[in-house]
């Protein structure tokens, strides 16, 4: 079930890279990018972790693999970002919140969109965080 | 030198325009126009980019120049090559007449894939995210809901120059078809299906971008480009609320 996940991960991150034109040779990386976010992802939340501290890690992890990436082919990291955090964005709550919204059940709607916006500033904070690492890693002689 | 000045001015802002139309960072623009001038003994130059408009100036002359940038679109491989080009200039490996050639062929290239690979993969890419949120049997029918929102986008995109109503139009399809699913007995799980299909709409550049940006100290470009995810999540929202509140 496991190589099922990151198989389909794999795939679904590449075929990103085909949305967002990226180019042919680095298609393989984005998947293996989208793929790396989605296994951390799911190893930190079936630990037991929280959803945003899990989303936390998987978009820390994204950023670094991308930026090992983009100084090994010399090309910018945001062609391996972009479709390596789309499987971390909360559908699944969005959704919800959505259908609590309709259901005219806005107590419910407001903590499922709170619950949204704290996994996506996480996803921006793990990238935040990386970027970080990424400088110190490049200062270094 | 006058002349020589304008010619690199050219190039820079040919440079820069295809970056900012093709979904690069603001920051990396903006860098990149500085290092092209740089490399081509222009020392002392400012630009000030935003997503609708580059200004570009040379210090110690009358050389501003502006351009506004109406359309923009992903096509990550240009700013891939732009900034390859880039490289090249600053190793001193292209001249001037040469950088401005490249970068001309550049522009004239088509976008990397054609729209019926496009809408290929997006289905594709639904039809992975169904089945890794609900299971295997989501994977046939998300992949032809997640195919024809997608393609609803691009050819109500083409129609109405409104981006966000073309996504919202596009999530009230996929969302549409599923429902349809569901009534004829096809599909039983909604939620993860409709999720999978509208993954293609994601504005995962936008909020790579806003963030990026914002790291970079590019306030103005950070905070639109966020708005511009914001709005984007908030169409495909209602897209999908309208019909839910029909089901």
């Amino acid at each position: 079930m496991m190589i099922v996940e990151l198989l389909l991960s794999f795939v679904a991150s590449s075929l990103f890279g085909v949305i967002f034109n990226i180019p042919k040779r680095l298609l393989p990386h984005s998947g293996f990018v989208g793929m790396s976010g989605w296994a951390m992802y799911m190893a930190a939340a079936r630990s037991g972790m929280d959803g945003v501290a899990a989303t936390f890690a998987a978009a820390f992890f994204v950023a670094f693999v991308s930026n090992g990436f983009a100084r090994r082919y010399r090309t910018p990291a945001t062609i391996f970002i972009v479709s390596g955090i789309i499987p971390l964005v909360p559908g699944g709550t969005a959704f919800e919140a959505m259908r609590h919204v309709v259901m005219n059940d806005y107590n419910a709607a407001i903590s499922l969109a709170a619950k949204a916006f704290m996994i996506s500033g996480a996803i921006a904070m793990g990238l935040i965080f990386s970027e970080v690492v990424n400088q110190l890693v490049k200062r270094r002689p | 030198m006058t002349e020589r000045v304008d010619d690199i001015v050219e190039v820079c802002l040919l440079a820069g325009k295809l970056m900012l139309e093709s979904g690069g960072e603001t920051y990396r623009v903006e860098d990149t126009m500085v290092r092209i001038a740089a490399s081509f003994g222009v020392s002392r130059s400012h630009s000030y980019v935003t997503p609708t408009g580059i200004m570009f100036s040379v210090e110690g002359t009358n050389v501003t120049r502006f351009i506004r940038i109406s359309e923009r679109s992903t096509d990550l491989s240009k700013v891939a090559l732009v900034n390859h080009i880039s490289r090249r200039i600053s190793s001193g490996e292209l001249s001037l007449d040469e950088a401005r050639n490249e970068l001309e062929r550049v522009q004239q290239q088509p976008l990397g894939y054609p729209l019926w690979q496009q809408t290929a993969a997006a289905a594709g890419a639904s039809a992975c995210f169904a089945s890794l949120l609900g299971g295997m049997n989501h994977f046939l029918p998300s992949l032809l809901s997640g195919g024809m929102a997608f393609w609803c986008f691009e050819m109500m995109h083409r129609l109405v120059k409104i981006r966000f109503f073309a996504e919202f139009f596009a999530a009230f399809v996929a969302g549409g078809i599923v429902l349809l699913m569901e009534r004829t007995g096809l599909v039983r799980d909604v939620g993860n299906m409709m999720i999978g299909s509208v993954m293609p709409l994601v504005p995962g550049l936008a909020i790579t971008n806003a963030v990026r940006d914002l790291m970079a100290g590019h306030l103005i470009a950070g905070l639109s480009r966020g708005a511009e995810a914001f709005l984007t999540a908030f169409a495909i929202g209602t897209g999908i609320a309208f019909i839910l509140s029909i089901r």
